[in-house]
């Protein structure tokens, strides 16, 4: 059952109600765009949805009208940026204590501008209590949602879009969460909703899902069974009572049965015969605490075991856990987790006429899964804004988790910190951009389910994670710099990059408390951090100016390049593509020791990189091997995941790129379709392309008879992930056979995919342009990858 | 979320709640030193003392007397009743019982039994003032009970029952042949007699640990000569014990077919057990003797008698101990069959204060014997299995037979302190399917904490008063309704006590109805969980055991209820009337089984 409103906590007096301000700018955002609401109103904590649009500034980049002239002048840019206003589409989630349901309801009043929605959808336990507030305040009529539907289509919903969604809950580890990478299909699974009841239902797929079962021992009878126990009323004490008990004081032990012999027939003494037994049969007063926590560990082993009762009657292994009961307590996520590893694990085995529950020492991981998720408290929500939105088909497109508009997932446990969980006052907030395109699967993954894009995980990985948010940090003043610097005719600009390094600032604060606030921390989600929060204070493309120079650069080099490498024979003018490639990989601006030559050297250039570069051998070789296979019959078709702008694609990629498709072989070439650091876009290598193709034959006739393709990778991040790609290069790749994929640079051959297995050859290069990590790899500064990959047949 | 299904509250079944503490000093035990228990797997064939009634089923060794059932018009009994050869088919037979009269103080006076009495009411006493008063709640009878004498000369009914029940001189019973099957059973037991000790699945099978037993096995041997009249049968007296979470339970046999050289010959002390324990229905403050229970004109292990059941509390365990110690149960050499947790946990203690070496069975292989020889031997000519009929019709719900000849397979549900669910495919092939800690010991534990209440049967009292929809959530509380879409009804309870959440609620509800509400809550989860075992196991029929059931007929029918609801009349939920009992039972055929491979 979902929650239900039952807590007494409803709205409160006036006086209370108004006294709380609401900081607009971080509460309600767009609310004046707010096209759709729908709210989901639980027993203490209400989540409001709404869909609304936000304007932002992109940086545009457009031909010069005059372009195809000959432009040989040198002060002349190769293309025009213009910053324009851009609409894009945006939920955002809301979730605050039901206390303040009605502040909210004014706020949102009175902020409303442009609606013209009628309706909205409600579900949640609380939905009736208030529909009539609801509909007061906000002039909507209430649309009650089914509970259940609305929980499972949020649930849909986050996990299909939101990478790092579920996790594992692992106590005493660190971190306490390991994130999963999601399935790319998700169905079929278990969903068990903790309320105050248990709901045990299997989704099939997107629209048919089944109540197979419940329990109605659950989150209320933690919470009513713990008030008559302990006089505690709320449940948040309650499992603050709980996690300071001991159970062994309250549950009759197997041991207390056994005595001592328990060891010799391999029975854990401390597994629980009887919850509460000694209860029954010893005449003490036992203490709150311990009664709390034998009442957690009674219906935390009683759910799991019917939990996994189910998941075997209905084989399913992906069982994910929600509710006002786990809702991100490290408590009962722990007590849930134990249960479930305990009778998923011992199903069969137990060598004992006793019932028993896991009470203090448990077995590993078991093959039935305790999974939990991220924005487990907003499924509701989602689902019924997702229900209310179905004309608007939100289903057809990917949505991408707002790093900077979200509230991380908080670990608060109630040891620490029981104040902090009464989370009076606290706003939760999750925002998702929908992306423009749909995005799915490369379909060259050798196994889409096993695909882990990042290479390093910093939740895990304590010493990197320290170097890595240092090294964040650290840049952060050459990032606001570079910001203000790009944006010269704003006369607030100064004022946002300080917002937008205040809020980076704190968000990597948080990282580095709750490394797992955000999923699995990695160099990857640094960045794209970063990337959100710069768009958020409205600096879309800070690089777009040094990436129009260096482009235009590089393009008046593009013929002498060509030529030197035509000059050179074909075994010499392999090895030379390739350092190419690689020199050109030096310039990027989001390396601190290359920004800084950049910065100081303004002369630096294609001829410097090369020296900068290791020599031969190269820490990772298999140059030779690539050879080898170039001496063999052309590639059908290559797909190129290019990295930065300027020297890097127009002096390494394209001159690779013609010699591909002198030997025979099409190359779709891919690249972002939104800005990040000095990375090339979609539509920047278009009009590179353009003003290439002007100058060479082999690139035009490419171009015109589509063996060269450019294509965007749907991504606007300085890393790569193979498992969200744009549908259109998906189905390109499928239809030209691409049989080879080259992925260059740091961020998306080192920091990701330098593991990624393919269906077909791949080449990863990339020079390590940052100290600590070519020490790590047992390199040095700018050492070279060259990872050329065959799959085993 | 199981319907609440209203009445039924507290209708007692011939509860025998008389109580008052165990143990006068007529309780006297004594261990014979039986020899190798090991071997105790080794039945002799020519007795049959099997144990397990489906290795030979419907060995006249394990039939009831005379009066015994008459189930399903099966005449098996009347074949082994008075078949005489068993006795000369023995070459070992010695040529009469040697009954050696121990030589020890008379003793179990008056001022003894006081003091065992008063021992006793220590015992509980010091647990703190609320089990001061007699535990058990509806009153003990005056405290006639422990007084009588346990000396009192031979009682003629003894005397009688050797003519009575047409047995051999000496009162052995015959040996058995491959006779009928009791209740036409199939087929499936017969001829494995040899193994009994049933082979499971190692893992599921604590192997009880080396047999530690010191005595030598020729004292053994002659003391198994004496007592019980044959040399392969264990000398008297003949107990089987299951010492569990909260409860004892003691089967022992009272042999009616004693002859008068036997009774001459039958040591004091052994027969002041006799007396005691038949004479009385309480013992103490706390024990209890299940008179309704009570199994008559059995004849087991070649010897007629009387089955008769006894319970006692787990924390009186040490004093039960001590006064073995002090009656000198030792002397009587008799092997103490014990299993559940307590055969483990007091063994020690047995050993080193009463010199009583326990014979350790295991639990699930002592239940599973003890419910199929129970229900082979019926209930006093009436069936021992039951279920009932129109289980959610209040109105028309009611208690009927049911024949269990065919049990496999069978789901069994034991419900004690907590619970263990086994699925039972033959008598020797089953498995443990899973347990919850949520049973007994916990509807008790939070009914003591909700209510102030102290014993099972207040608790029960209690809960047969009171109201649980006034506690628990319902369906309709939250979707003032039936929930469609999932069809669930706006009765069915959606929450265990949700209500409470509420302080207003928390004020308004009586202890009756919290003590409702626990029961409910407890039972309507196992019943979940059994279903669902019985689902993944493919098994329809559900076998309830356990004293969690004892005087519950709020559970036993909220059971039958929700097996047949929510599998839509799939499974159904049978039920026994020695409920709690089959362990000790089950102890106490191994006891027969032991002394069977000498």
């Amino acid at each position: 059952m979902a929650e239900c409103g039952a807590s007494g906590s409803g709205s409160s007096g006036d006086s209370l109600d108004k006294s709380i301000t609401l900081p607009p700018d971080e509460i309600f955002r767009n609310l004046e765009n707010a096209k759709r609401f729908a709210i989901d109103i639980g027993g203490s904590l209400t989540k409001l949805a709404y869909y609304s649009t936000v304007q932002h500034k992109v940086a545009k980049v457009r031909s010069f009208d005059h372009s195809g002239k000959d432009t040989e002048q040198d002060h002349e840019p190769p293309y025009e940026i213009s910053v324009q206003e851009e609409v894009t589409a945006r939920l955002h989630f809301v979730k605050f204590e039901n206390t303040y349901i009605e502040a909210c309801l004014d706020f949102i009043k009175d902020h409303l501008v442009n609606t013209e929605t009628k309706v909205i959808q409600a579900t949640g336990g609380g939905a009736y209590k208030f529909k009539d507030l609801i509909e007061e305040k906000l002039q909507l009529k209430v649309d009650k949602e089914d509970v259940m539907t609305c929980l499972i289509k949020g649930c849909n919903f986050v996990l299909k879009n939101i990478p790092h969604e579920a996790f594992v809950y692992q106590k005493d580890a660190d971190p306490e969460f390991r994130f999963q990478t999601n399935h790319p299909n998700i169905f079929p699974y278990l969903l068990v909703n903790i309320g105050s009841g248990v709901s045990i239902v299997k989704v099939e797929t997107e629209d048919r899902f089944e109540w197979i079962g419940g329990s109605s021992i659950g989150g209320g009878t933690f919470w009513g069974l713990g008030a008559l126990l302990t006089k505690t009323k709320k449940f948040d004490e309650l499992l603050h009572l709980a996690s300071k008990g001991q159970h062994t004081n309250v549950d009759m032990l197997v041991q207390d049965i056994y005595g001592g012999a328990h060891q010799t027939l391999g029975l854990s003494g401390n597994l629980i015969a009887s919850s509460f037994g000694k209860s029954a049969t010893a005449d003490k007063e036992f203490s709150k605490e311990d009664m709390a926590k034998s009442l957690l560990h009674m219906i935390s082993n009683d759910i799991g075991q019917l939990a996994c009762l189910y998941a075997r009657l209905h084989c399913l292994d992906r069982v994910y856990f929600g509710g006002f009961f786990i809702r991100g307590h490290p408590v009962t996520m722990r007590t849930i987790t134990y249960s479930i590893n305990f009778f998923s694990k011992l199903w069969v085995s137990w060598p004992c006429c006793l019932g028993m529950s896991p009470g203090g020492v448990f077995p590993r991981q078991g093959e039935v899964q305790a999974l939990f998720l991220r924005h487990e408290g907003y499924l509701g929500a989602i689902g019924a804004f997702l229900k209310g939105a179905e004309q608007d088909n939100p289903n057809q497109y990917s949505w991408g988790e707002n790093y900077a508009g979200s509230s991380g997932l908080m670990s608060s446990s109630p040891e620490l910190c029981p104040t902090q969980r009464a989370r009076s006052g606290t706003f939760d907030l999750l925002e998702m951009d929908r992306l423009e395109r749909p995005l799915v699967s490369l379909p060259l993954l050798l196994d889409p389910p096993s695909y882990v894009p990042d290479t390093v995980d910093l939740t895990d990985d304590a010493l990197a994670r320290k170097y890595w948010l240092t090294c964040f940090e650290e840049a952060l003043d050459g990032v606001v710099k570079r910001a203000v610097a790009s944006q010269p005719g704003s006369v607030d600009a100064a004022e946002r990059a300080e917002k937008f390094r205040q809020k980076y600032w704190n968000k990597l604060q948080t990282l580095r408390h709750q490394p797992f606030a955000y999923g699995t921390l990695t160099v990857r989600s640094l960045l794209d951090t970063r990337e959100h929060c710069l768009n958020e204070f409205n600096f879309p493309d800070p690089y777009s100016k040094v990436k129009q120079k260096d482009n235009g650069v590089a393009l008046k080099c593009f013929q002498r390049v060509v030529h030197s490498l035509d000059a050179l024979g074909w075994e010499e003018r392999q090895l030379a593509l390739v350092k190419g490639l690689l020199a050109g990989n030096v310039f990027d601006w989001g390396a601190k020791a290359v920004s800084e030559v950049l910065e100081s050297d303004p002369q630096f250039g294609f001829e410097e990189a090369k020296k900068k570069l290791q020599e031969r051998p190269w820490l990772v070789d298999s140059y030779s091997r690539w050879l080898q296979r170039l001496k063999g019959p052309p590639h059908k078709c290559a797909l190129i995941f290019a990295d930065n702008s300027g020297v890097d694609v127009i002096l390494g990629v394209f001159p690779f790129v013609r010699e591909l498709l002198s030997r025979g072989t099409e190359v779709i070439l891919a690249c972002n379709s939104g800005p990040a650091l000095n990375d090339v876009t979609h539509s920047e290598a278009l009009l590179v392309a353009e003003r290439v193709a002007a100058m060479d034959a082999v690139v035009r006739s490419a171009l015109r008879e589509e063996r060269l393709l450019l294509v965007q990778t749907g991504s606007s991040s300085p890393c790569l992930d193979l498992s969200r790609l744009d549908k259109g290069l998906a189905v390109l790749v499928r239809e030209r056979g691409a049989d080879l994929v080259v992925i260059e640079g740091m961020g998306r051959a080192v920091h990701t995919n330098y593991h990624a297995a393919l269906r077909c050859e791949s080449l990863k290069l990339a020079v390590l342009k940052n100290s600590w990590l070519a020490e790590r790899l047992g390199g040095r500064l700018f050492s070279v990858i060259f990872k050329y990959e065959v799959p085993a047949e | 979320m199981l319907k609440l299904v209203g009445g039924g509250g507290g209708q007692y079944w011939a509860c025998s709640v008389t109580g008052t503490g165990l143990g006068g000093e007529g309780a006297v035990f004594e261990v014979a030193r039986v020899g190798d228990p090991g071997k105790a797997g080794c039945v002799g064939p020519a007795w049959g003392c099997v144990g397990i009634p489906d290795s030979a089923p419907g060995a006249g060794m394990l039939q009831a007397g005379a009066a015994g059932p008459a189930r399903g018009g099966q005449g098996a009994e009347e074949e082994g009743e008075p078949a005489g050869g068993g006795e000369e088919r023995q070459p070992r037979h010695p040529p009469a019982p040697a009954l050696r009269l121990l030589n020890r103080k008379p003793r179990g006076r008056s001022g003894e039994i006081k003091t065992t009495e008063n021992d006793l009411q220590r015992g509980r006493l010091s647990r703190g003032p609320r089990s001061a008063p007699p535990a058990l709640g509806m009153g003990d009878h005056g405290g006639l009970p422990e007084r009588s004498d346990p000396h009192a000369p031979g009682s003629p009914a003894v005397a009688g029952a050797v003519a009575v029940n047409g047995l051999l001189h000496n009162g052995f019973h015959p040996t058995p042949v491959q006779l009928p099957r009791l209740c036409g059973r199939g087929p499936a037991g017969v001829g494995d007699a040899g193994p009994p000790r049933l082979p499971l699945q190692p893992e599921l099978q604590p192997q009880p640990p080396p047999p530690q037993h010191d005595s030598p096995a020729k004292k053994c041997r002659l003391r198994r000569r004496m007592d019980s009249g044959r040399k392969n049968r264990p000398p008297f007296p003949w107990f089987g014990m299951d010492i569990g979470g909260t409860l004892v339970k003691l089967v022992y046999f009272e042999p009616k077919d004693i002859t008068a050289e036997e009774e001459q010959e039958e040591v004091e002390n052994l027969k002041s057990i006799r007396k005691y324990l038949t004479s009385n229905t309480a013992y103490g403050k706390t024990g209890i003797r299940d008179v309704h229970l009570e199994l008559k004109n059995l004849t087991m292990c070649g010897r007629k008698g009387n089955l008769h059941f006894i319970r006692f509390p787990s924390c009186a365990m040490h004093r039960f101990i001590q006064m073995g110690s002090e009656k000198n149960f030792s002397s009587l050499h008799t092997t103490l069959c014990a299993t559940g947790g307590g055969a483990f946990k007091f063994e020690e203690d047995f050993r080193t204060i009463a010199d009583l070496q326990l014979h350790k069975l295991d639990e699930l292989d002592c239940l599973i014997q003890g419910l199929l020889y129970v229900d082979s031997v019926g209930f006093n000519g009436k069936p021992e299995c039951y279920y009932f009929e129109n289980p959610t019709n209040p109105e028309l719900c009611q208690k009927k037979p049911y024949c269990l000849d065919n049990p496999y397979p069978m789901l069994l549900v034991n419900m004690g302190s907590g619970v263990s669910i086994l699925a039972v495919y033959s008598k020797d092939n089953y498995k443990r399917v899973t347990g919850t800690s949520l049973g007994g010991g916990t509807f008790l534990g939070l009914c003591c904490l909700l209510t102030g209440c102290e014993t099972f049967e207040e608790a029960l009292e209690m809960a047969a008063k009171g109201d649980s929809t006034n506690v628990d959530k319902l369906v309709k509380d939250i979707y003032g309704g039936d929930y469609e879409r999932f069809g669930l009804q706006g009765s069915a309870v959606a929450s265990s006590f949700g209500n409470m959440m509420s302080k207003e609620k928390r004020d308004s509800i009586s202890k009756e109805d919290l003590a409702r509400a626990t029961l409910v809550t407890i039972t309507n989860n196992i019943g979940s969980i059994a279903r669902m075992c019985a689902l993944n196991e493919n098994i329809d029929r559900v076998v309830f055991v356990g004293n969690f059931l004892r005087i519950n007929m709020v559970s036993m029918k909220l059971l039958a209820y929700a097996m047949d609801f929510w599998s839509k009349g799939q499974l159904k939920a049978l039920f026994l009337e020695h409920e709690g009992y089959f362990g000790a039972v089950g102890a106490l055929l191994e006891l027969f089984k032991m002394s069977d491979d000498q």
